[in-house]
């Protein structure tokens, strides 16, 4: 009856409590959605089923077996496979040998037999594939269904997805779903990770909400309706919200224009962005992670060369600018990860020079009593626990990010572009960046602040666009903005919002 | 009572991590004595002659320095090329661009006084470094090619091209010997001590070590390389030319690497022949690894080879053991090395 | 010396030339396939020449130099496996460094091997056997040593073991995406030694074809840097066994042939036709260094999580 049940697992990382005695049950046959939001703990929960994590306690039954799953080796042998987010496939190879791979009886590697092989199963499965293909010519709903092949070629009967439509087409997405629809009714288990509310009411038979690392509930679809998911997931009451952009007042600083990006591994990261981010405004600019923030950033960091449109900074055009010429054009990056931002290896005063070293440089050596004063100057401006001349890699991350932050904000910029700027900082650290930021915005300047942080973006903003697939679904008036509306938009909810 | 202990993956106490080289030494000599062993050699007797022998007279101890000389130079190059990441194996084929030239420009300053001959030789041979090291730079940052294979593939070009002057244009005349005419008595740089073979290049040896560690830590293209050397990703971001900065270490270590041709040119030979190089430019990425990127350590480490190669030769005259165990001894303590810095990470702890 | 036997002669000349080129690129082709960038080839071939000229000389055995040489290979392999794979440091300082050592190890064991000789003597190189006889045109051409026409067994045996077994399915993966292959079940460590033992025990056996069957002699110069030549070779080949043959053979050609320009009064200095294949190199790699991707994994050591 029960392919797979889960009682009361906790998982701590740290001070983390990323699982909190999550009980979940996975009926055979059925298709399970877990839903929740970034950080809620589907992942973790997931991981720990598929033996990639141990639980601290709790309880693990397969088949009504207590089970004790020490490796993905382990969980495969009892018949649980995942497909997560980044693809294990070996793209010069074929199909057929990436779904073999390590899993072929014998010596010989016969092309023809494995791909007979691997077609046979392709139809009894129903998952349609090209077994001599190579994996490097697929799409990537195609490497997903690879994927997706190739845990069912080794006997597992349950299939958990993490994020699956998080880079697909919806095309794509509706082959996946007819794909999955069919694996149930031959009688596959499936778990669903999801932060989509209309996809999970289109595909899943049950749903359970995750929230903060507790298990919120479990309903049926048929029991339940999007709004009901809203409300279980941010835990509070949910109406629809009338979508009408907001446009900003004042003097435009950044104008994004119909800007596309191809991301890494060559997929579309962004679709025709175009925002406006004004003077003495802090534009927040929210999303799960995925989809396409983190190229936003990138291009506007100079980082990234966008395929299409334009980026203006007052009236110069800089979507082509290299991160020396956005640096002297006033323009202060705050980049995703600090370890990007950041050589560790150095010391805390050269990191803060680096940016702008010319301006420490006389005939090419470096006035290192100048370095030192500006980084004691940083230092104590920003209240940085650091000595100027220690290995930038033994600072805590608040520090670090504090030094990014000085070297950012130091120079009075016009524009701020601040990526997850206060992602992995304590309670404190989170305060002091968030103030400045603040800070900068009151002093004129115009501030993008990307976060996944949805509280942080609702106290910070003063307007907030929502990122969805690559796209903005929606600017809203941060003075007006709810935490669910803001849910429902990153969720891609279509059935709640009403065009205006 | 028994000691149980256990490897942790925490970073090493210093004393531990100031003893890593004497590990490495102690444990090279130990894989050496097993060498010695088919050589049917007693390894006590063939460390002392490669170790302490030549520290025992004033002139074996200075003939030490007259070996690592062209060490020191060649490890202070490739230093500086590691720091950025850029990994020049070129050194070998830059000192030959510079030894020849100056056994070229030495035999033209015969009418200049030696205050003006012997600068000469050296900036000659500094731009000569860098010209052989342009070629493997360029490729490496307008089309990505890899700077390995090409700094070794030059290596070997300009041995050909040495190879055609001595047999052709540079030919002696007289005895019919593949060896450049002898360089003008202005050229000869001056011995520093009587009774030893300590010459001016030591003094430029010296003055490049300070040298690279002056533009490692005082310039700000020496702290853009490190940025590139150790964070690539980051010291974009920061807005540093990967590419020219690159380019610039790599003709800067090409020249310098040239400057060791003077040394053996007008040191030491006073000619050039196809045979006055030991492998220096090889040996110069063992010191400059012994000495951990830092341009002290790599001259440091310069100095030990340079022993080990005396010791090598004194060895080989008393104990008829072919010279090249100094070859052996000296890639030995590299790849002993290697594996000894991963010490650092861990720490042994007693279990109680 | 009319044009018939001048094209003979070189086409004779590049099987010959291109025999050991192609053994240490096919040796390098293992080991990068499996994500590990050997530098110590140069060394390997030196160690390989030298152990089997010994091996010969001491048992008057041609073949069983051979196979001395392919064992030593085989451990030279494994040695970089213990620098790559197990202490994950730096590929090309722990690969330079078993050249240097390896290196050094070959002339300091020549000396102490052969202390009588000045110059080592020569042992009497294998014949070159000839099928085709006094045939016209094939019998001038297939003048070769059996190393040579192994190399006609050895190709299709490489192709077969990389794309026709599970265990070169395995070293493919491992080469492109580690933590892909160790998450399917596939022992990545191990699969890397066994690559890299293959891979030295070819190296080896390229430098001993030089000692042992060409030349009959050992001396410092006899590889001369043909282990960085197949360094090069490899990226032009596009790490495929095909490849690794054409650019054998378009090298082995281009060397032999300014070796009988030279013969024939060409006026250009030796050293240049000397010089030409490593200038040559440079400049293939200039090309081919556009659209290279070799295996995604070389370089980067591999420790599971």
């Amino acid at each position: 009856m029960y392919a797979v049940q889960m009682r009361g697992i906790t998982k701590r990382f740290g001070f983390v409590l990323a699982n909190d005695k999550i009980d979940f049950e996975l009926i055979q046959g059925e298709v399970h959605a877990l839903l929740g939001e970034n950080g809620a703990g589907k992942t973790t929960l997931m991981r720990i089923l598929y033996g990639l994590y141990h639980e601290d306690d709790g309880e693990i039954l397969i088949n009504g077996v207590p089970s004790r799953i020490n490796s993905p080796k382990d969980a495969i042998s009892k018949g649980i496979g995942m497909v997560s987010q980044h693809f294990t496939l070996v793209s010069p190879l074929t199909v057929a040998e990436n779904i073999v791979l390590g899993f072929n009886p014998g010596l010989r590697l016969n092309p023809r037999s494995i791909e007979e092989k691997v077609k046979k199963a392709s139809d009894r499965f129903g998952v349609v594939v090209n077994p001599s293909a190579l994996v490097r010519h697929l799409s990537v709903g195609e490497r997903q269904r690879v994927e997706i092949l190739k845990a069912l070629y080794r006997n597992i009967n349950v299939l958990i997805l993490d994020e699956p439509t998080a880079v697909l087409v919806p095309q794509e997405v509706d082959i996946l779903f007819e794909t999955l629809s069919r694996l149930r009714n031959e009688g596959l288990s499936v778990i669903f990770i999801s932060h989509k509310l209309n996809e999970v009411m289109t595909i899943s038979d049950r749903i359970t909400v995750l929230r903060d690392g507790r298990c919120v509930g479990t309903v049926s679809k048929t029991d339940s309706s999007e709004a009901d998911l809203a409300r279980m997931m941010v835990g509070r009451e949910t109406f629809g919200i009338t979508r009408k952009d907001e446009e900003c007042t004042g003097k435009p600083v950044l104008q994004v224009m119909n800007i596309s990006a191809f991301g890494s591994k060559g997929l579309v990261a962004l679709r025709d962005i175009s925002i406006t981010v004004c003077e003495n405004e802090i534009l927040g600019l929210a999303g799960v992670s995925g989809n396409g923030q983190a190229e936003l950033a990138k291009v506007l960091s100079g980082l990234l060369k966008p395929s299409k449109g334009q980026v203006l900074l007052g009236d110069k055009e800089i979507s082509r600018s290299s991160p020396a010429e956005l640096t002297s054009f006033g323009v202060g990056r705050i980049p995703e990860d600090r370890h990007e931002g950041l050589v560790g290896e150095l010391t805390v005063e050269e990191n803060l020079a680096l940016e702008t070293l010319d301006e420490f440089t006389h005939y090419g050596t470096v006035d290192w009593k100048m370095v030192r004063a500006n980084a004691l100057g940083l230092i104590s401006q920003y209240q940085i626990k650091a000595n100027p001349m220690d290995a930038t890699r033994k600072l805590s991350g608040g520090n670090m990010q504090k030094l990014i932050l000085a070297r950012a904000l130091s120079r009075k910029p016009k524009l701020v572009i601040a990526a997850q700027p206060t992602r992995g900082l304590d309670v404190g650290a989170t305060e002091y960046v968030r103030n400045r930021l603040l800070e900068e915005k009151k002093n004129g300047a115009a501030v993008l602040l990307i976060s996944e942080d949805l509280e942080e973006i609702l106290s910070l903003s003063d307007r907030i666009a929502v990122m969805f697939e690559g796209r903005i679904v929606g600017i809203l008036n941060a003075k007006n903005a709810t935490e669910e509306e803001l849910g429902l938009l990153m969720s891609g909810a279509k059935e709640m919002i009403n065009e205006v | 009572m028994k000691f149980k202990f256990r490897i942790e993956r925490t970073p090493s106490p210093l004393w531990m991590i100031a003893l890593l080289p004497v590990f490495a030494v102690v444990i090279t000599f130990i894989i050496s004595m097993l060498i010695l062993q088919i050589a049917k050699a007693n390894p006590f007797e063939a460390f002392y002659y490669i170790l302490i022998s030549p520290l025992s007279s004033r002139t074996s101890a200075l003939e030490v320095l007259v070996k690592a000389t062209p060490l020191i130079l060649t490890s202070s190059a490739v230093t500086l090329a590691f720091a950025s990441g850029y990994w020049n194996i070129g050194a070998e084929g830059q000192f030959f661009a510079g030894a020849i030239t100056a056994a070229f420009l030495g035999t033209q300053v015969g009418g200049l006084p030696s205050y003006l001959a012997i600068p000469t030789m050296f900036v000659g041979a500094f731009i000569a470094g860098m010209i052989w090291a342009f070629i493997p730079a360029w490729l490496k940052v307008k089309m990505n090619v890899d700077e390995v294979v090409t700094t070794l593939l030059m290596n070997y070009v300009i041995l050909f091209f040495l190879s055609f002057l001595l047999n052709g244009p540079w030919r002696d005349p007289v005895s019919g010997w593949p060896q450049s005419p002898t360089i003008a008595d202005s050229a000869v740089l001056p011995k520093l001590l009587e009774r030893s073979r300590l010459h001016l290049g030591f003094i430029v040896a010296i003055l490049a070590i300070i040298f690279v560690w002056f533009i490692l830590s005082r310039t700000s293209l020496g702290l853009r390389m490190r940025a590139v050397g150790r964070g690539k990703d980051a010291a974009r971001f920061m807005g540093v030319n990967i590419g020219q900065t690159l380019f610039l270490t790599a003709l800067i270590s090409g020249g310098i690497a040239g400057l060791a041709g003077v040394t053996e040119v007008a040191g030491i030979h006073f000619h050039i022949t196809d045979a006055i190089s030991d492998g220096f430019g090889y040996t110069g990425i063992i010191g400059a690894t012994l000495g951990n990127l830092n341009p002290f350590g790599a001259g440091l480490a310069a100095i030990f080879l340079g022993l080990i190669a005396t010791g090598a030769q004194s060895v080989s005259r008393s104990m008829n053991l072919p010279v090249y165990l100094g070859n052996v001894v000296q890639a030995l303590l590299l790849l002993v090395t290697l594996s000894i810095i991963l010490m650092r990470n861990y720490s042994i702890k007693r279990v109680t | 010396m009319n044009l018939e036997s001048f094209i003979l002669g070189v086409i004779a000349s590049s099987l010959r030339v291109a025999t050991p080129l192609i053994y240490g690129t096919l040796g390098e082709l293992f080991c990068e396939r499996a994500g590990v960038l050997n530098l110590g080839i140069e060394g390997t071939m030196f160690m390989g020449a030298f152990s089997g000229f010994a091996i010969a000389y001491f048992t008057g055995s041609a073949e069983l130099g051979i196979l001395g040489a392919l064992l030593i290979g085989a451990l030279s392999g494994l040695l970089m496996g213990f620098f790559s794979v197990k202490l994950g440091v730096n590929q090309h300082v722990s690969g330079l460094g078993i050249t240097l050592l390896l290196t050094g190890l070959s002339l300091f064991l020549s000396r102490v091997v052969f202390p009588e000789f000045r110059v080592l003597p020569s042992i009497e190189n294998i014949p070159p056997w000839n099928p085709f006889g006094k045939l016209p045109w094939l019998g001038q051409i297939f003048q070769q040593y059996w190393l040579t026409y192994l190399l006609i067994l050895i190709l299709p045996f490489v192709w077969l073991l990389l794309f026709r077994t599970n265990f070169g399915l395995n070293i493919r993966a491992v080469g492109e995406n580690p933590e892909a292959a160790d998450g399917a079940g596939v022992n990545v460590y191990q699969t890397r030694y066994f690559a890299l033992a293959i891979g030295g025990s070819l190296m080896a056996v390229g430098g001993a074809f030089l000692s042992v069957a060409q030349l009959g002699a050992f001396s410092p110069g006899i590889i001369a840097g043909r282990g960085w030549v197949c360094i090069a070779l490899i990226i032009f080949a596009n790490w495929r066994p095909l490849g690794v043959l054409w650019g054998g053979l378009l090298f082995g050609g281009v060397f032999a042939l300014e070796l009988r320009l030279q013969t024939i009064g060409l006026k250009l200095p030796y050293e240049t036709f000397l010089a030409l294949p490593y200038i040559v190199t440079i400049i293939a790699l200039a090309f081919a260094g556009r659209r290279v991707t070799g295996p995604a994994a070389v370089l980067k050591p591999y420790k599971r999580e």
